[in-house]
């Protein structure tokens, strides 16, 4: 049985290789990625974000590597030096390597922010459709719970539960995305509230298809791009909260660094060492705009009909 | 309808409540107000230490759910509960409160018009030269942090002051102590201190607001009931203006009064660095002096303010679309 279909399939290919090339591509219909990609591409601004967002990447993480000090190796020889071949971006009153400390503190807010990202977006598509989807008790509770937690300060809670998780990265992860997923939770849920009355989601339903799976299958990839631009906005946001709590000192904690630990500390002799600051709060800027510019790329991509800012 | 906001009112304070409890119990059983007593010389004897806490309901041998119970009946009897050194909160608080509605009343509308009238002229010179560096400055902004902005303010007026020769604009406290002078002068003292953190915030505020009042112009400029407007003979400015950025307006408005009715949560980034002593600032201290009743009393106070906020909203909007005014 599977011999006769094995020399279909070596036939069409061989065919097609031979000489159908150029006419199947011109028919051929781009994927949706595809066709995204190629309106993201188009927008300067957007591959601007996205270089840009690679380039400090790759500082951040391979950069890092290439300059001799280490981030917590001191150069005894030279204090507040200002930038100069062996320390690149200067070094601090400690005698610390600025370009090193920056870099690390550079990973920890990418890491950080990519991570709460993942986990709010996460968050609130799977609550939010839930909410919609399932409705009755299940969406009164959740609902209820979202605006509890919306009513909270949560840059308090979490500067009060800073004493506990020194430094312990996991939670504060999980603290910072549990406190921003309540808007997009709402926004999903009403999206699904329409959802559910499509064709295929009713048939899929009638079917016997359980509800979680409709929610996974059905209802959570027709929201893919509405959660796409909601993970690149959670990202500047978390970075953006995570380097304001250090700058308090309510989040990444000394010995570990942050760019908002070394904002910080640069804010004392800004006008008398401006390159203590200048180079965290400029790398800092730049990943965000890059990240917004990314952001409001896709969203253009997605939806080019609008063609409008926010 | 009465009944319908009477339930939504009651949903309100009950959420806040739970808020404030949960924040209270969190910081209670987090912050540790016995470390005020340590590295002191001499060093001051337990019984004492318990005494003085014991005083200000602090203590943190005292199981953390009769603490509760102890502040919840100050509460219900409009007492707030004291600070680690004494201080009463609530005296605190509406000073607090007071201080920071200063520092953002100028910022918070400054910003509020600067953003609207930006955004609504972008929109109107859409993928103009203004357009674009308007938009772009805006995104710009956007990506500064606010602590980054404050900070380098201080450092070009620093700079300022150094090339001018003596001290033209002051950015740490609300007032100069020193300053001796008559009423003109000294509200004139008072503004000079304004100055940075006026501009931080307006800056903050314009570059959010430009953004979304662009857009919702955008929209509304290619709607048909604009186009009519001109067609039956109205000036190009009458239209833009009456027609169309009053419809604009709406989802701005209902942005900003928002914020209006958040002044009185402070600013924490602002009042920190330039060294006001408001709800902002406050809300750090707090927190770094382990001050679990102010940082319960805050709570209360910012989810309050943002329900009643979250209130007006729809008020506003009730007020600004004829659609829901008239239904």
């Amino acid at each position: 049985m599977t011999v006769p279909s094995q020399e279909l399939i070596g036939t069409v290919t061989a065919e097609s290789g031979i000489q159908g090339t150029a006419a199947i591509d011109e028919t051929r219909v781009p994927s949706r990625g595809r066709i995204i990609w190629r309106r993201f591409r188009k927008q300067k601004s957007a591959l601007f974000g996205l270089v840009l967002l690679v380039i400090l990447v790759l500082m951040a993480y391979v950069g890092i590597h290439l300059t001799k000090w280490g981030y917590q190796q001191p150069d005894y020889d030279s204090f507040a030096v200002t930038p100069n071949g062996s320390h690149w971006f200067g070094t601090d009153a400690a005698g610390g390597d600025l370009f090193a400390m920056t870099m690390r503190g550079a990973q920890k807010s990418i890491l950080i922010g990519l991570l709460v990202a993942v986990l709010a977006t996460g968050m609130a598509a799977i609550v939010g459709a839930s909410a919609g989807y399932f409705g009755k008790w299940i969406d009164g509770v959740l609902m209820w719970i979202v605006n509890l937690l919306l009513v909270i300060p949560s840059f308090l809670i979490i500067a009060i539960l800073s004493p506990q998780f020194h430094n312990n990265l996991t939670l504060f992860v999980v603290l910072l995305g549990m406190f921003i997923w309540q808007v997009t939770a709402r926004i999903v849920r009403g999206q699904t509230l329409s959802l559910k009355e499509r064709e295929y989601v009713l048939a899929a339903k009638y079917m016997g298809v359980s509800g979680p799976r409709i929610i996974f299958r059905h209802i959570l990839p027709n929201l893919a791009s509405l959660l796409f631009i909601d993970a690149t906005v959670n990202v500047s946001v978390a970075v953006l909260t995570e380097t304001g709590l250090s700058f308090f000192g309510f989040g990444v904690q000394p010995p570990d660094i942050s760019l908002g630990t070394l904002i910080e500390s640069a804010q004392q002799s800004a006008t008398t060492q401006p390159w203590l600051f200048l180079f965290p709060a400029g790398f800092l800027v730049f990943l965000l705009l890059a990240v917004n510019l990314i952001g409001q790329g896709l969203r253009d991509a997605f939806d080019p009909s609008t063609g409008v800012a926010i | 309808m009465g009944k319908y906001l009477i339930r939504r009112l009651i949903n309100y304070v009950v959420l806040v409540f739970i808020a404030t409890s949960m924040a209270y119990l969190l910081a209670a059983s987090s912050l540790n107000p016995r470390s005020h007593f340590l590295g002191r010389n001499p060093p001051v004897p337990v019984t004492t230490q318990d005494d003085i806490l014991n005083r200000y309901n602090l203590n943190d041998k005292t199981p953390v759910i009769d603490r509760y119970g102890h502040w919840l009946n100050g509460i219900v009897h409009g007492d707030l509960g004291r600070d680690y050194d004494g201080g009463y909160v609530g005296a605190n608080l509406s000073r607090r409160m007071w201080v920071s509605g200063q520092l953002l009343l100028i910022g918070t509308i400054l910003g509020g018009l600067v953003g609207v009238a930006a955004g609504a002229w972008a929109a109107v010179r859409h993928k103009k030269f203004a357009d674009y560096s308007l938009t772009q400055g805006a995104f710009f902004i956007l990506s500064c942090p606010v602590f980054v902005i404050a900070i380098l303010l201080q450092v070009g007026a620093t700079r300022l002051n150094n090339a001018v020769g003596h001290r033209l604009i002051s950015f740490s406290g609300q007032y100069d102590p020193a300053h001796a002078g008559g009423f003109f002068s000294n509200i004139g003292d008072r503004l000079d201190h304004l100055i940075l953190p006026t501009i931080t915030l307006t800056l903050a505020g314009a570059s959010f607001l430009m953004l979304y009042q662009r857009a919702a112009m955008l929209d509304v400029l290619g709607s048909d009931y604009v186009r009519t407007a001109r067609a039956k003979g109205l000036r190009r400015r009458t239209a833009l203006v009456k027609h169309a950025l009053r419809t604009a307006l709406i989802p701005s408005m209902t942005l900003f009064t928002y914020s209006f009715a958040t002044i009185f949560v402070g600013a924490t980034f602002t009042e920190t660095i330039f060294g006001w002593h408001g709800m902002g600032e406050w809300f750090v201290q707090t927190i770094q002096g382990s001050d679990t009743n102010a940082v319960a009393a805050i709570t209360a106070v910012v989810g309050a303010l943002v329900l009643l906020a979250s209130f007006l909203q729809d008020v506003v909007v009730g007020f600004l679309d004829p659609r829901v005014r008239v239904s």
